[in-house]
């Protein structure tokens, strides 16, 4: 890999966990990314000017609230560009330009020892879009093909702590190892499978160390801790079938290319390192490779994503930084 | 978006303006016997280093600081130091002022971003109120104050998870987002470029709890390790030592929060070439004007109704504190300062509510107690008017 572009932001990315978003054509290079700047979401299309959403619900007596995370879910009739704050989340129609749906978190007036917030945004189950809260709900919205009637379909209330990131199967999953995995600040991780109804398959206990993200990918979780390790789990039993001394400092953002099960991993201490997941077809063993480090100077960096389904491209955002730095193969 | 992140960013804030305001004083002062009226001694240093440590710790004060809340606006913020400073017979003009809050600024915004561990944020308190009673070791008063104080941060936060404490510290960088004030000494001792970021090392220890990069461990399907292997990059890091005491007393080990001002060293910030970058802008509040402002007004009220104000007249002249090296230094920062970096502090009598009032509040020099069993937070100002 080497640097290829980088793309000027209208204000810089804040550090918040998962901080780009990236919204991917098939086989073109993206088609829009986007990062969070306190209480605004920069975004960065292909056509036309960059631009900002605001986060929604200051009220007369609130200030602005802050947003925590943005992503595109990629549902098979439509995608849909979510925002979550400290108020609720925000739903747009893919280029920003259509508020679908707000639905608020119910928010104590005067501020609680524990802050409220939204954070976790997956695409799930072919209808539906789950958000995690600060109370460690999440939140089952189910999405109409078309048009704004979202309502809110299920609570999943298995996390104690306040949810950090959610991600749904991108490969094939085997049998009962769940399709959807939650993740929280206890390091908490849940396995589900989506319906009508969600059930819960498994937990993986946390240990007390941060999962600040996680990806699920033929049925192996790939999550990254605050402690800078990635560990691999076997979705189906829980086991810990991997464990990497990753980075010297929190991991922020985790991403998966489905097509070659390349990982990519963004901490704070500056450093992106491309990862290869694999399976031994003779002892089953999941295998994890490193292939690629990447050093953003002076930099922490808050937020990496693939660009492409094969990951032959991605995509980096850090704090204080006014850019998306894009690198593609060497 | 922490509702605890208040105290810690007051109190780091507040122990940043001490070690500069107190190197300032060191530099300006002069041997007693020798002092014209106009110039500091010794026991005038002390004596204004003990006022403000006092304004700061107030009990009452630092019970409104550690209420869970939103973080103050910029401008709010400053006022407040603002008020602080000014709590002793030590005057700062509007230049030196700005280059105060730059510096207080732009060091905790440093010691935030190089913490290893967000939980280090702590450690980096604890150092700075080390450092304030070490200021004032000689009143048992006020040692006691700030005793109570960190008392209370110990109760308050050494039980909070690592997810929580990072919250706070990512609550903390969106206050500091987009300043890049260039500070002398930060320049020289090679921790910020040029351009105003930071350094942010790929050497050196590991956090406390954090293994040294490098190795992949696999496991079989029983749980068992089958396979290690290794990987290099271009860092250099170590294990550390051992981790910090966040003890009442004790080696906290880190360094960030510690004292780096000597009299020696004069510090300067650079303004020129500091925002060319549109993105880089040190950030005016543009959000929505607060309407909170009613709240941070109650605080600043309680502050000023909890002090007496000495006002310049009569046989003292009001010590004037230069942070510059000379008058016309300061004059020229003054002149010269970027609009874009300008505070706009809050000027109470501007405010559009109850103008009248809150400039006789300003006037007198002893303000009533707000009554104690008021409604609300945002009913305290108004019952403090009523009872005018």
């Amino acid at each position: 890999y080497r640097r290829e572009r980088t793309l000027a932001l209208r204000s810089s990315s804040s550090a918040l966990y998962n901080n780009l978003a990236v919204l991917c054509a098939p086989a073109r290079p993206p088609r829009a990314f986007g990062a969070v700047h306190g209480t605004t979401l920069s975004l960065l299309g292909t056509e036309g000017p960059p631009r900002q959403l605001p986060a929604r619900g200051g009220g007369s007596a609130l200030s602005t609230p802050l947003l925590t995370q943005a992503a595109w879910c990629q549902l098979p009739a439509r995608v849909l560009l979510v925002l979550t704050s400290q108020r609720g989340v925000q739903m747009y129609e893919a280029d920003g330009s259509t508020l679908v749906f707000w639905h608020a978190l119910d928010v104590p007036e005067h501020p609680a020892a524990h802050s409220a917030f939204a954070r976790g945004i997956a695409a799930a189950g072919e209808r539906f879009i789950c958000v995690g809260t600060s109370s460690g709900a999440v939140l089952v919205f189910d999405i109409p093909p078309k048009g704004t009637n979202v309502t809110l379909s299920e609570v999943l209330e298995q996390h104690r702590d306040p949810v950090t990131d959610i991600a749904a199967e991108q490969g094939q999953a085997p049998d009962g190892a769940g399709d959807l995995v939650t993740a929280d600040d206890s390091g908490t991780l849940c396995l589900w499978s989506t319906g009508e109804e969600f059930t819960l398959l498994g937990k993986i206990p946390g240990s007390g160390c941060t999962c600040s993200s996680v990806t699920l990918w033929n049925g192996i979780v790939a999550a990254g801790y605050g402690n800078g390790q990635i560990r691999l789990w076997e979705a189906g039993t829980g086991q810990l079938r991997a464990q990497v001394s990753a980075h010297a400092r929190w991991i922020y953002a985790l991403d998966l290319a489905p097509l070659t099960g390349k990982l990519l991993s963004g901490a704070e201490d500056s450093f992106v390192h491309v990862w290869k997941l694999s399976r031994n077809p003779d002892t089953d063993d999941v295998e994890i490779q490193h292939c690629h480090a990447e050093c953003v100077t002076d930099t922490q960096v808050c937020g990496a994503r693939f660009c492409d389904p094969a990951g032959d491209t991605f995509a980096v955002s850090g704090y204080d930084l006014g850019e998306i730095l894009c690198y593609g193969p060497a | 978006m922490s509702s605890r992140t208040l105290p810690l960013l007051f109190l780091n804030l507040g122990g940043e303006m001490l070690y500069i305001l107190d190197q300032r004083l060191r530099a300006q002062s002069i041997p007693g016997e020798k002092a014209r009226k106009d110039e500091w001694t010794d026991v005038d240093r002390k004596r204004v280093m003990n006022d403000i440590i006092a304004t700061m710790f107030n009990k009452k004060f630092m019970e409104e600081l550690f209420k869970p809340q939103e973080l103050y606006s910029k401008k709010a913020l400053r006022t407040v130091y603002d008020r602080l400073a000014h709590a002793s017979i030590m005057r700062l003009n509007q230049a030196s002022m700005d280059k105060l809050y730059d510096l207080m600024t732009m060091a905790f915004k440093y010691q935030v971003l190089l913490c290893p561990r967000p939980r280090d944020i702590l450690l980096v308190t604890f150092n700075h109120l080390d450092a304030i009673k070490d200021f004032v070791y000689e009143s048992p008063a006020i040692l006691n104050q700030v005793d109570e104080t960190f008392r209370q941060l110990i109760e308050t936060y050494t039980c909070l998870s690592d997810g929580e404490f990072q919250l706070i510290r990512q609550t903390l960088l969106i206050f500091f987002q987009d300043m890049h004030i260039r500070v002398s000494i930060f320049l020289k001792d090679k921790v910020q470029n040029s351009n105003g970021r930071f350094v942010l090392p790929i050497s050196g220890p590991v956090p406390w709890g954090t293994e040294v990069p490098g190795l992949i461990r696999i496991f079989n399907h029983k749980g068992v390790e089958v396979k290690r292997t290794e990987f290099t990059t271009a860092g250099n890091y170590v294990t550390p030592q051992r981790e910090g005491s966040f003890e009442l007393y004790g080696d906290r080990v880190l360094k960030l929060g510690t004292n780096m001002y000597s009299v020696s060293r004069p510090v300067e910030t650079h303004m020129a070439g500091s925002s060319r970058n549109t993105a880089s802008h040190a950030k005016v509040s543009s959000t929505a004007p607060n309407p909170l402002a009613k709240e941070e007004l109650n605080l600043l009220a309680r502050l000023l109704g909890g002090l007496d104000i000495q006002k310049p007249g009569g046989g003292e002249t009001g010590f004037r504190l230069n942070l510059f090296t000379t008058d016309e230094e300061e004059e020229n920062a003054a002149q010269t300062r970027p609009e874009e970096l300008s505070y706009k502090v809050i000027n109470i009598e501007a405010t559009q509510e109850r103008r009248e009032e809150l400039s006789r509040i300003l006037g007198e020099l002893e303000v009533a107690e707000p009554h104690p069993d008021s409604a609300g937070k945002g009913e305290d100002l108004l019952a403090l008017m009523d009872g005018l």
